[in-house]
């Protein structure tokens, strides 16, 4: 049988009617850069911000409705690792990027190292960087003179636990790493069911807030090299005190953000948290039956005199290189983290801990719901923060985390303290290899 | 059911590929045609599928359970205890973000609905030109299209984000509906099947009575290979439904997302939220209801299609 030119014809048409739908519809479906052409001077700028903080939308209204001419649509991601694959592939593929982009501190070199964000040193007034602490504003400029984004939260870690167990068990709040064990192995004793926390080997970046707290930083810059020093004194101390403690089995060895987690600190078998600033919105979300029992205390020390804390999560947010409106892009997220409105927005829509010092007395006049019990919860998380030592991340966080991942997570199967300090050395040895492979340079 | 027993009953060496308890009715039905062997129903089978069904169906159980619960019982009432929380949970659902779920839903109904109807357009046509016409290159196109079955759909979605993204097209619907319509799978079926109901004779005997080809693809060949059809349909309906690499990959809009998506960022909300747990249990069960209620009504056509395929292969 022969195929006829009818049917040929048929065919085709199908074929070019597919193809014309599928482009003339580009126009109304799309948003984001594609859409919107070189702006002319008073013409409407629209830009898409891509962010996983909850209801960012009602902040960016208040935006919106004083900015006719800059319209900002937030387009909500699923979290801070989601976003930056997605962020980079859009940048491999030429477009599809958005002009504004919600990013953890630990990715900006990474971002950086693929060309994805722009630098924005001359679109933001000169006086923004002294609202933030150094070590922060360090993390947007990497150390250059370059500005790769406007910070927006910082995690400074406490430590949070439940005051009403400590109380009835009679033992006093730890502000040492010893008393934290001697405590861990009272409320152990007292009760083989609880634990006073648990080494988490799924979350990498809880592990270097305290890695942070002893005084470590994992990577650096020597000159035009890169270094890493995953397995210096600092991290190693912090390894093998955990690895102890796990040995003991004074200390769980379970991950954090299971549901076993949730119900276990709802349930007050886990009464105890080494966290974030941001802990009361999941202590709320996962253990509502505890309301009124916690309480946050600075992070136990390892030198009494030296007070120090680190850092977990916080983000900055950045203007992506494919934006076609960098000024306006700059323009929004500079009033997006340093306005007072934009900053008092974020707080109470979004929950997040602001990092623009001036802007955070007028936002954080009352402590988090779920701690309504501790008046001066902002004024602790305050001195804390500012106790935070200088972390420097480097362009393979990635590689560093899933190290960090698959060595602790056998290490804490094992329950032994010498694999703990085997897995230091392990994720050094992936995390400097695969820097030399991605064809840095480094220096060792 | 009474057809499909008889048409096995007439070819007694069938009677091997059906479940039991068809093999049981086929053998109420006419016990003298089917053999000894296949007529009592094996204890040991019997308990390997019960094990099976239990495996698949537990966690339904469970998802229905769980959908009851209000946050605080979910993990720590006893797993099977249904509590009394279901409506809450929806009504929590509807109201994130502004009922943001029910447009996933509405997203998920679209892309899984066009995509699975254009798919089998494509499939039907492809399919029956494969069957029924000789042309040049048939051979390398029909191999082209049988490696394409082998080639996983999680592995083009990378290459044809990028082919998009040069057009323009990431985040919009077209992203995700463009790469749904081409099934090799859906074209190698549809080939089959044309290839099996449709005999050369009544394509002959259409043009013999003037009928152009247009004609007598539309209006002999496709209600002949309907019921092969609906199941190509199925076929890709449940797997753009449940598709997530693809619109993950293409989609940065949340108010453009399938439910696959949508419930997971739900769960991925990065470490300084909890996780919705509830949230996502309900909206996992209301996002199986269109599947059961679509495999309930098409059902019918389904099983005349695998018995129709038995006989005439």
């Amino acid at each position: 049988m022969r195929l006829t030119t009818g049917f040929k014809a048929a065919a085709a048409l199908a074929a070019a009617a597919l193809l014309v739908t599928g482009c003339s519809s580009s126009d109304d479906a799309g948003t984001g850069t594609d859409g919107s052409t070189g702006k002319a001077s008073g013409e409407k700028v629209e830009l898409t911000f891509w962010t996983w903080a909850p209801n960012m939308d009602k902040v960016v209204a208040l935006w919106n409705a004083e900015n006719p001419d800059i319209q900002v649509t937030v387009n909500k991601q699923d979290g801070g690792d989601p976003a930056v694959t997605k962020l980079l592939t859009a940048i491999k593929a030429g477009s599809g990027a958005p002009d504004i982009m919600q990013a953890e501190y630990q990715k900006i070199p990474t971002l950086v190292s693929s060309d994805a964000l722009a630098d924005i040193s001359g679109e933001i007034p000169a006086d923004v960087a002294a609202g933030f602490p150094e070590g922060i504003w360090n993390a947007v400029t990497l150390g250059s003179e370059a500005v790769y984004g406007v910070p927006q939260d910082s995690g400074p870690m406490q430590f949070y636990y439940r005051a009403d167990v400590f109380e009835n068990l009679g033992i006093a709040v730890p502000t040492t790493w010893d008393e934290y064990a001697a405590a861990a192995a009272a409320i152990h004793a007292a009760d083989p069911n609880v634990y006073l926390g648990t080494f988490s080997a799924t979350d990498a970046g809880w592990f270097t807030g305290l890695a942070q707290q002893a005084g470590a930083s994992w990577w650096g810059i020597d000159g035009d090299a890169w270094t890493v020093s995953i397995d210096d004194t600092a991290t190693e101390k912090v390894a093998s005190y955990w690895g102890g403690l796990v040995e003991e089995g004074v200390i769980n060895n379970k991950p954090m953000y299971t549901p076993e987690w949730n119900a276990a600190l709802n349930n007050g078998t886990e009464v105890g948290w080494l966290s974030a600033v941001w802990a009361p919105g999941v202590l709320e979300g996962n253990a509502p039956d505890t309301q009124g029992k916690w309480k946050m205390a600075p992070m136990p020390q390892w030198d009494a005199a030296k007070p120090a804390t680190g850092n977990w999560g916080g983000s900055a947010t950045a203007v992506t290189s494919q934006s076609k409106h960098p000024a306006e892009a700059a323009e929004f997220i500079t009033w997006l983290n340093t306005s007072q409105d934009a900053v008092n927005a974020l707080v109470t829509e979004s929950g997040i801990y602001p990092a623009y010092s001036p802007a955070q007395a007028g936002a954080l006049a009352e402590p988090p719901a779920f701690f309504s019990n501790q008046p001066d919860f902002f004024e602790i998380a305050g001195e804390t923060a500012k106790t935070a030592g200088s972390f420097t991340y480097g362009p393979n966080v990635n590689v560093a985390y899933s190290a960090y991942n698959d060595e602790f997570g056998k290490a804490a199967e094992a329950k032994s303290q010498a694999k703990f300090l085997d897995a230091v050395a392990a994720m050094q040895k992936v995390t400097l290899e695969d820097l030399k492979n991605s064809g840095f340079s480094v220096k060792e | 059911m009474p057809a499909l027993t008889h048409t096995h009953d007439t070819r007694s060496g069938g009677a091997a590929v059906l479940t039991p308890s068809a093999r049981r009715r086929a053998g109420r039905a006419s016990r003298k045609t089917v053999r000894g062997a296949g007529e009592r129903p094996s204890g040991s089978a019997t308990a390997i599928l019960l094990v099976g069904a239990a495996y698949c169906l537990l966690p339904v159980a469970w998802v229905l359970v769980a959908a009851t619960k209000s946050g605080r019982e979910l993990f720590s009432s006893f797993t099977f205890a249904p509590s009394t929380h279901l409506f809450e949970n929806i009504g929590d659902l509807a109201a994130y973000r502004d009922g943001l779920f029910w447009r996933w839903m509405l997203n998920t109904a679209l892309y899984a609905g066009v995509g699975a109807m254009l798919s089998v357009v494509v499939s039907a046509m492809a399919g029956y030109a494969l069957a029924k016409y000789a042309f040049r290159g048939k051979t390398a196109v029909f191999n082209i299209l049988l490696a394409g079955v082998l080639v996983p759909g999680v592995v083009l979605a990378i290459p044809q984000y990028l082919l998009l993204a040069q057009v323009g097209l990431t985040n919009t619907y077209w992203a995700v509906l463009l790469p749904s319509i081409i099934s090799p799978y859906g074209i190698y079926l549809a080939r089959i099947y044309s290839a099996a109901s449709v005999p050369d004779e009544i394509i002959e005997a259409a043009r013999t009575d003037g009928a152009s080809e247009t004609r007598t693809f539309m209006q002999v060949a496709v209600p002949m290979m309907m019921p092969g059809l609906v199941t190509v349909f199925l076929f890709q309906f449940v797997a753009i439904w449940n598709n997530f690499m693809l619109p993950y990959i293409m989609l940065g809009d949340d108010k453009l997302f399938p439910l696959t998506v949508g419930l997971s960022g739900l769960l991925n909300q990065g470490a300084s939220q909890p996780a919705l747990y509830t949230l996502v249990i309900t909206g996992a069960l209301l996002s199986i209801i269109p599947l059961v209620a679509l495999f309930l009504v098409l059902q019918r056509y389904w099983q005349v299609d695998l018995a129709a395929g038995g006989v005439k292969a």
